[in-house]
């Protein structure tokens, strides 16, 4: 690699704002919580279709997700922070979808990869849902049919704009607790 | 070994034992077809399994909202020994249809007869576990009939605005 391109990685190494001196750093809580979970979210890919498929290219080496601290899958939503959905979300899987996200625990962001995902895509038919944000609230949607793995990245670094900048209050405001009562969670 | 009995000759056997009840006999491509009278339905693919038909390959709905008899169902059998295969369809104008099951006769038919009530609601008396297998429990309505919309209805974004209609 040559001087240049480490040059550029190193302007991109993101520094915490606050009061510094030789060997501290003084922010606010907020921003170093933030920092930190942003560079380790762990995905919970739910994949159905066609967008799976590039996800797996995604989260393999050449696009390599693990690049942005998505390295760990988690395949129990227990211990997921970010919810992909990617693909066609059948009228029967809504329940199914619904409850995943229900177990997953807060703070919990979910990403919609895909046009299936976020509208229903082409399958405007009786089996499919409309976009899944018609059962759970979505914060980043990915267009494409199927999205390629850039756009996949490029919604994944949204998100994690999202966590970084999220105050920690957040989940416990009225606000939030009026959203999640309007999709009928909890 | 194969092919031991002309398909004429099965349909003839068909016409003898039946009479009357059987409506039509016909061959399509190299299928034998018999359309029989809705009453003697089960009688007939009980006298067909006895005859070797021992595969039910699949049973389906019908809904053709033009006919005088617009709700039928269609079956087909399969004779792995003499390789014949035979088509029987039979029509109903009730609404909704009953059928007899023939879960007892084919266990094979539990699920496809499953489908047919789910897409169509026809009634399959008899049947041990008659609810729907590919939608959710909790839709209304029979998606395959020609009368159900097939786009989503809950879709507001789709107008004459955006889509010329």
């Amino acid at each position: 690699m040559s001087e240049k391109n480490l040059t550029n990685i190193n302007q991109k190494v993101e520094r915490l704002e606050g009061y510094e001196g030789p060997g501290f750093l003084a922010t606010t809580l907020d921003k170093a919580v933030g920092l930190a979970r942003k560079n380790s979210l762990w995905p919970l890919p739910f994949a159905t279709s066609c967008c799976g498929i590039e996800f797996m290219a995604t989260m393999a080496s050449h696009y390599d997700l693990a690049r942005f601290g998505s390295e760990r899958l988690s395949f129990s939503p227990r211990q997921a922070d970010m919810l992909m959905v990617m693909g066609t979300i059948a009228k029967k899987m809504g329940p199914v979808l619904r409850q995943v996200y229900e177990q997953m625990a807060e703070p919990k962001w979910v990403l919609s990869v895909g046009a299936c995902a976020s509208s229903g895509g082409i399958f405007d038919t009786y089996s499919v849902l409309q976009g899944i944000d018609r059962i759970i609230p979505v914060d980043v949607y990915v267009p494409g049919c199927p999205p390629r793995p850039e756009q996949i990245l490029e919604g994944v670094m949204k998100i994690q704009e999202l966590v970084h900048n999220e105050s920690l209050r957040r989940r416990n405001s009225p606000e939030y607790a009026e959203l999640m009562a309007s999709y009928g969670i909890k | 070994m194969f092919n031991t009995i002309e398909p004429e000759a099965l349909l003839e056997q068909l016409t003898t034992q039946f009479a009357e009840k059987i409506l039509l006999v016909e061959k399509h491509y190299d299928v034998s077809v018999a359309e029989v009278s809705h009453d003697v339905i089960k009688n007939v693919i009980v006298f067909l399994k006895e005859q070797g038909f021992q595969f039910l390959t699949s049973c389906n709905g019908l809904h053709l909202p033009t006919a005088e008899k617009k709700f039928g169902m269609i079956y087909h059998l399969h004779d792995f020994k003499r390789n014949l295969r035979i088509r029987i369809k039979t029509f109903t104008q009730n609404d909704p249809p009953h059928f007899p099951t023939l879960t007892d006769i084919f266990p094979a038919a539990n699920w496809m007869e499953r489908e047919a009530y789910d897409f169509f609601g026809f009634r399959f008396d008899g049947h041990p576990n008659l609810r729907r297998i590919l939608n959710e429990d909790s839709m209304e309505g029979w998606p395959l009939r020609k009368e159900y919309p097939l786009e989503d209805q809950a879709r507001f974004d789709k107008d004459d605005r955006m889509f010329g209609r």
